[in-house]
């Protein structure tokens, strides 16, 4: 089932990847396409997790600073064998609920505004990556090898990057879970009206700090793919403006900043024209500079068409 | 002697529904007129019309004799008419002086408009000490008490020349000491000539103040009283008397053991006033008051939204702990709250959703909700309730009034209810869906459900309840029975009055 937003996107999707492929036909060679499917899988992960706090009526601004963080965590640990990669991966999925739990508490108990609970989580986790390396960069030693791991995070399946099956596998469950189970349906309740789902027996502080945990533990699962991708971390620059893309994402694949609104498939298609875009600036020799430019205009035209096309819906049906 | 102010033959009507009738209204300069009616006769909407919110639909306005034409909000602040209001709008971030100024604040610096601080405080502290106030101008808003902001904002009035101060219970949240100095500051208001209209519940102020009192029943005008006939049992008598139609169907079974009881229970709203109030199976227990009475906040209590401060809650007489919505449900303790576009629904969610939200438990298996079970109870539900929707996947926000209660229903009788509290069930309800919703009540009560309802309409007390309870100010006033009700005896408890009342 596709809703005529996320087939507005896809259209969207295929006709700006068209352009670029009549333009330039390298954006089919195999290189680029798998190139970009990485790209869409790593970022996607945590634009899901993301979607889940903007749903929540929330915002996430710490996205970036916690991939850097339990990235150089993460390196550190399994790169000096401190810990094998299982109990890192473990220790590092740990660290991001405790992270999630924690800013969830101070939104939903002490009534902090999401804003400026991630905005601090931003500062200090950015801070205590570059402390925790003094500034340096954390890699693997020449030459080191975890050969499972390595296979999980950058290796492939059927010519498919993992990270991309990785990223499909989490949005297939994240799908069920928003728009199946109960948990999502309370989501959606108390991201729209946190007032009806208390008034409805929902207990909403106990939803809030859900979402800020599930965000923070999935965007734990993509810090140790983006570390294993890059091999090494520079804590001062690793992850800088993530939050931004997710955000980005999220809203371009349909979910409302209100709250209460959103689909996975949408934040999905979200990432993949953010990615395509990126791959349009470099293929058609735009100078890179624009990047965020191209993509910043992007988005508000597609917000600007959403509210037309919203306003001419809502226009018919008063006629009606 | 000319009227300040004078309205005749005023209509106003919203659609098709009639808020005011032929209404005449006159107040002389140095006058304090008195205006009295039920919840919904008709006072604040004459008021807006006084203030240029609405037009009338019909009648004529004379200030200085001179009819005006169309009275807009800038035309009768420029005539000098000024409110008090009830819900006071003001500033809190910023001082006294600049709430009475805002945007009319003297500046300074010519092209660079900086505001004149120190005139703009000196201005103020005029109009303060006039008014006998102990804060200076430049005091923030937000230090302020309520009595002190109500000063403020009749310093802004003031200081606007207003002839005329529109004061709509302007009481209903001051001590007693606040009340009185309230009432000496009106008093000199008065003697300098300007006009008041004092608009309150609490009989005996209008008693103490009033020159002459204009009453409002149904949105017509029933009488205007001169002073000696300014006494409680006369205004009483005069804001009843509706022709009341009785809607009532009587229980199939005299009721019986106590299924709800609550002992001592003290809200936030009204710490210091414990209540007791017991539903019995089999019963529509009413409760009435005036808005501001506690009804809302005690119904909010016992569902567990705000936390109670002290006291009991029995169900089948075993005491239960309801400190959460949740835990209200899961005894079966349901609430149909007063605002249900806020609290009652999720507006913009499918029908089917707004049904099942409370019961997804029940409805999912393995943390996953069954659609199939979740569409089948909500087809159920709307055939139990007659819910006239075209489809079950609509917004909730797509129905009327009626239907859209409904749906709040539906999602509480889909779980099994021991006691529903409803919180004014049929405002912005149409005639036909009202019967209905008191079929089912009655329904419920008959089932062995306990209805306790909340009602501010007259006519649905009497006509519904099988005992009623009246509430005056956080405070339960009386207990009435089925022979006792009537319109006199509610009334005269919820203005808290019952001793005059008695000997009227």
């Amino acid at each position: 089932m596709i809703d005529r937003k996320n087939l507005g996107l896809l259209i969207l999707i295929l006709v700006v990847s068209a352009a670029v492929a009549i333009l330039n036909p390298r954006f089919l060679s195999p290189v680029n396409l798998s190139n970009t499917a990485n790209l869409i899988g790593l970022f996607g992960i945590f634009a899901i997790a993301q979607a889940f706090v903007i749903i929540s009526g929330g915002i996430e601004l710490s996205s970036g600073s916690v991939i850097a963080l339990l990235g150089v965590i993460f390196v550190d640990l399994v790169g000096n064998n401190v810990l094998s990669p299982a109990t890192a991966t473990l220790l590092v999925l740990a660290l991001g609920a405790l992270i999630g739990v924690l800013h969830g508490v101070l939104i939903a108990r002490v009534g902090l505004q999401p804003f400026v609970v991630t905005l601090c989580g931003l500062l200090i986790y950015r801070g205590v990556a570059r402390y925790y390396t003094e500034d340096a960069t954390a890699g693997f030693a020449f030459g080191a090898s975890f050969p499972t791991l390595e296979w999980l995070t950058t290796g492939r399946i059927l010519g498919l990057p993992n990270s991309l099956v990785a990223m499909l596998v989490i949005a297939g469950v994240t799908g069920v879970l928003l728009h199946r189970s109960v948990f999502g349906r309370v989501l959606l309740a108390t991201g729209r009206n946190p007032d009806g789902a208390r008034y409805s027996g929902v207990n909403t502080q106990a939803v809030l700090i859900t979402a800020y945990t599930l965000c923070a533990v999935l965007t734990a699962i993509a810090a140790i793919y983006l570390a294993m991708y890059t091999r090494s971390i520079s804590p001062a620059s690793h992850g800088n403006f993530y939050e931004l893309y997710a955000i980005a994402a999220a809203v371009l694949g349909g979910c409302s900043l209100r709250g209460g609104e959103g689909s996975i498939l949408g934040v999905v298609l979200g990432t993949v024209l953010l990615q395509v875009l990126q791959n349009l600036v470099n293929l058609l020799g735009i100078p890179s500079s624009l990047n965020f430019a191209v993509m910043g205009s992007v988005i508000i035209l597609g917000v600007l068409a959403d509210n037309w096309l919203l306003q001419r819906r809502a226009a018919r049906t008063a006629t009606v | 002697m000319t009227a300040f102010l004078r309205l005749s033959g005023i209509h106003k009507r919203f659609g098709p529904v009639a808020a005011l009738s032929g209404v005449d209204l006159a107040v002389g300069p140095g006058e304090v007129l008195g205006l009295v009616g039920e919840n919904g006769a008709g006072k604040s909407t004459l008021m807006r019309i006084i203030g240029g919110v609405h037009a009338p639909s019909e009648g004529r306005i004379e200030i200085d004799g001179v009819e005006v034409d169309r009275l807009t909000v800038p035309r009768a602040i420029a005539a000098g008419i000024a409110f008090v209001h009830q819900e006071l709008s003001n500033f809190d971030n910023l001082t006294v002086a600049e709430n009475i100024f805002l945007g009319r604040m003297p500046t300074r610096g010519g092209p660079l408009r900086l505001v004149d601080t120190r005139a703009l405080n000196a201005d103020a502290d005029v109009l303060l000490t006039r008014l006998g106030a102990t804060f200076a101008g430049d005091t923030p808003l937000s230090r302020l008490s309520l009595a002190q902001m109500q000063l403020a904002e009749i310093a802004k009035a003031l200081s606007l020349n207003a002839r005329l101060v529109i004061m709509d219970e302007p009481t209903s949240s001051l001590t007693a000491t606040e009340t009185e100095r309230l009432l000496t500051v009106v008093d000199s208001l008065r003697a300098s000539g300007v006009s008041i209209i004092f608009i309150t519940h609490r009989l005996s102020e209008i008693e103490w103040l009033a020159d002459r009192v204009t009453v409002l029943r149904d949105g017509r005008h029933v009488a205007d009283l001169e002073r000696d006939d300014v006494t409680a049992p006369v205004m009483i008598r005069h804001m009843i008397g509706r022709d009341l139609k009785s809607v009532y169907t009587p229980p199939v079974a005299p009721p019986g053991a106590p299924v709800l009881q609550v002992t001592g229970l003290r809200t936030p709203r009204y710490p210091d006033r414990p209540v007791d109030l017991t539903v019995r199976r089999g019963e529509i227990l009413g409760l009435a008051g005036l808005i501001g009475a506690g009804r809302t906040e005690l119904a909010e209590t016992i569902f567990g939204l705000t936390p109670a401060l002290g006291g009991e809650v029995v169900l089948d007489g075993a005491p239960v702990r309801l400190t959460t919505p949740r835990q209200a449900i899961a005894q079966g303790v349901f609430l149909v709250p007063e605002d249900r576009k806020a609290h009652g629904l999720i507006l913009d969610f499918p029908i089917t959703q707004n049904i099942s939200l409370p019961s997804l438990g029940q409805l999912a298996r393995r943390g996953l909700v069954d659609r199939r079970a979740e569409t089948v109870l909500a087809e159920r539900q709307k055939a139990a309730l007659d819910l006239r929707a075209s489809n079950l996947d609509l917004p909730a926000s797509a129905l009327s009034g009626g239907n859209q209660q409904k749906v709040v229903l539906a999602r509480w009788l889909a779980l099994s209810p021991r006691v529903i509290l409803f919180d004014e069930p049929t405002r912005g309800v149409d005639v036909g869906a009202k019967a209905e919703i008191y079929r089912l009540m009655r329904a419920l009560s008959d089932e062995g459900v306990g209805v306790l309802m909340i009602s501010s309409d007259m006519e649905e007390v009497i006509g519904v309840s099988d005992r009623v309870i009246v509430m005056h100010e956080g405070r339960i006033a009386g207990s009435l029975t089925r022979d006792q009700l009537s319109e006199h005896a509610i009334l005269s408890l919820a203005v808290g009055q019952p001793e005059n009342a008695r000997h009227a």
